[in-house]
């Protein structure tokens, strides 16, 4: 008799990986969620409020309405993720129940706990988890995370912290895999990352999962940029439902993502899109209230 | 179609889904592997793969830069074809959601996601006589499931629960599961196989 294993490492990985090239865009009503397939996303990443909206209004931003959760997944047949806070295993239990499709430990809503991110070995719906760099990549894939998005800063429109945590990890990555093996143990030490990780990520040249971008992409221009910058696949957040004409933008960002090297295609899609999300250049936010620097 | 001395070439469908990891898998048998963007990037393939992802946004993509009809065409033409998980879907001839067919080369009714949502995927090992006695070990992500199989169609495997997992019609072939995800590349050597067959026949 054949045995059936569900929820393993790798349909967690898997899932992830059939998603590349694609585009994930955050939505907060159903009918977003409508658009956002018929546009050509690749799943939807299910919320109450944009980061542009959260960043605006203040406050503690937490897990969604699983009504609002449910009404979405009602919508459409693509996958559905939600988010949680970092750190608080029973928004996620809660999202698990809700049988969400991935569950995003994320820094755009406030921490619950500012040192333990959760054990996500511990779930049987995958996890992604955001970057800024190697160490904390290969620090979230230890915890269990099945996919990475490096950071950019969210809700701003403003690509340039996506850009530096993306080659941030590039060379991180490239740095190890000129390494010796002795010297793969002290790197694992520096990176405050479990060795077998980092071993594997060694050997591989890349990450041991997918790697997506995520924050702070506004155009298809933005959204090749950080496919050539090396990311398999791009969240767009506030960009899509913030711009001037969404269902346009959502499907020049849909191309763009899939023809990320080709100019011609580039010019077409970009020609005469419309305003983009208005924008916040991220060098105008704090430090201290920069939702990038949340996680360790 | 091909001359013997050449690699075979293989496309991958390459708008969007699992595309490296098959690109990966032609190379390890030994044919030269082409990612498939536009319809001129076809030129020349001997066979084509149409790999997992969400098949209503690379539905989309195939529209928008006038890929079904040569695609279509270079299955009409005898081109061997491998679709997986959402490739499947792209091949089959009826949908059991309503959706209009793709490519309608697979002689099978699909439904999407029939499996369930992500924890529902699951991995389970397969006979597939047509590979030899070892099992396939099939990968199932938010799989599809084959729910009619029309008088063209043989089927290569079935999941434990007796549902078709494997078919082909002619030189289409297409699996609910990942067979690019693992190591084991019987499922791409059989499609490279079917491409000497394909060249045999015509000769």
């Amino acid at each position: 008799m054949t045995t059936i294993e569900r929820s393993t490492w790798a349909t967690k990985v898997g899932l992830a990986r059939m998603l590349a090239g694609g585009v994930i865009m955050d939505v907060v009503t159903a009918d977003q969620a409508k658009i956002a397939e018929e546009a050509g996303a690749v799943a939807v990443m299910a919320l109450e409020r944009v980061p542009f909206d959260i960043r605006r209004d203040g406050g503690v931003a937490r897990m969604s309405d699983p009504k609002l959760i449910e009404e979405i997944k009602n919508a459409t047949t693509i996958p559905v993720m939600a988010k949680c806070r970092i750190g608080h295993f029973a928004e996620a239990q809660i999202l698990q129940s809700l049988e969400v499709d991935y569950i995003d430990e994320s820094e755009v809503l406030t921490p619950a706990d500012e040192e333990h991110h959760i054990d996500k070995h511990e779930f049987s719906v995958p996890f992604v988890c955001g970057c800024r760099d190697l160490g904390e990549a290969l620090r979230r894939i230890g915890e269990g995370a099945a996919m990475i998005r490096t950071k950019g800063e969210a809700g701003t429109g403003d690509i340039v912290e996506a850009v530096r945590h993306m080659r941030a990890v590039q060379k991180g990555i490239r740095e190890l895999t000129n390494m010796r093996t002795d010297e793969l143990f002290a790197a694992a030490k520096e990176l405050r990352a479990p060795y077998d990780i980092v071993k594997q990520t060694a050997e591989l040249g890349e990450l041991p999962v997918p790697n997506f971008s995520a924050g702070g992409v506004a155009t298809p221009a933005d959204a090749s940029l950080m496919r050539q910058l090396g990311a398999q696949a791009v969240f767009v957040g506030s960009g899509i439902f913030k711009s001037a004409d969404p269902e346009r933008y959502a499907r020049a960002i849909v191309k763009a993502a899939t023809h990320f090297d080709n100019p011609e295609i580039l010019v077409e899609v970009s020609t005469g899109l419309g305003e983009p999300m208005r924008g916040i250049s991220s060098t105008e936010i704090p430090v201290e209230e920069r939702l990038a620097t949340r996680g360790w | 179609m091909s001359d013997s001395a050449r690699p075979s070439r293989i496309g991958v469908l390459a708008v969007q889904g699992a595309v490296r990891e098959h690109v990966n898998a032609i190379r390890e048998i030994g044919a030269d592997a082409v990612e498939v963007r536009l319809p001129r990037d076809l030129v020349d393939l001997d066979a084509l793969i149409l790999p997992g992802g969400e098949s209503t946004a690379m539905r989309k993509l195939i529209d928008a830069y006038g890929l079904r009809e040569p695609i279509a065409a270079l299955g009409r033409a005898g081109a061997p074809m491998l679709g997986t998980c959402a490739g499947m879907i792209l091949l089959a001839e009826r949908n059991a959601d309503g959706e209009d067919p793709v490519f309608g080369m697979l002689d099978i009714e699909v439904r999407r996601n029939a499996y369930g949502r992500q924890l529902d995927s699951f991995e389970a090992d397969l006979e597939v006589p047509v590979l030899g006695h070892e099992p396939l070990h099939g990968v199932f992500i938010r799989a599809p499931v084959v729910t009619h199989v029309g008088p063209r169609t043989e089927v290569l495997a079935r999941d434990p629960d007796g549902q078709p997992v494997a078919v082909r019609t002619g030189s289409v072939l297409a699996t609910a599961f990942h067979p690019e995800l693992t190591g084991d590349r019987r499922m791409h050597r059989l499609l490279a196989q079917m491409i000497s067959e394909g060249v045999e026949r015509t000769a």
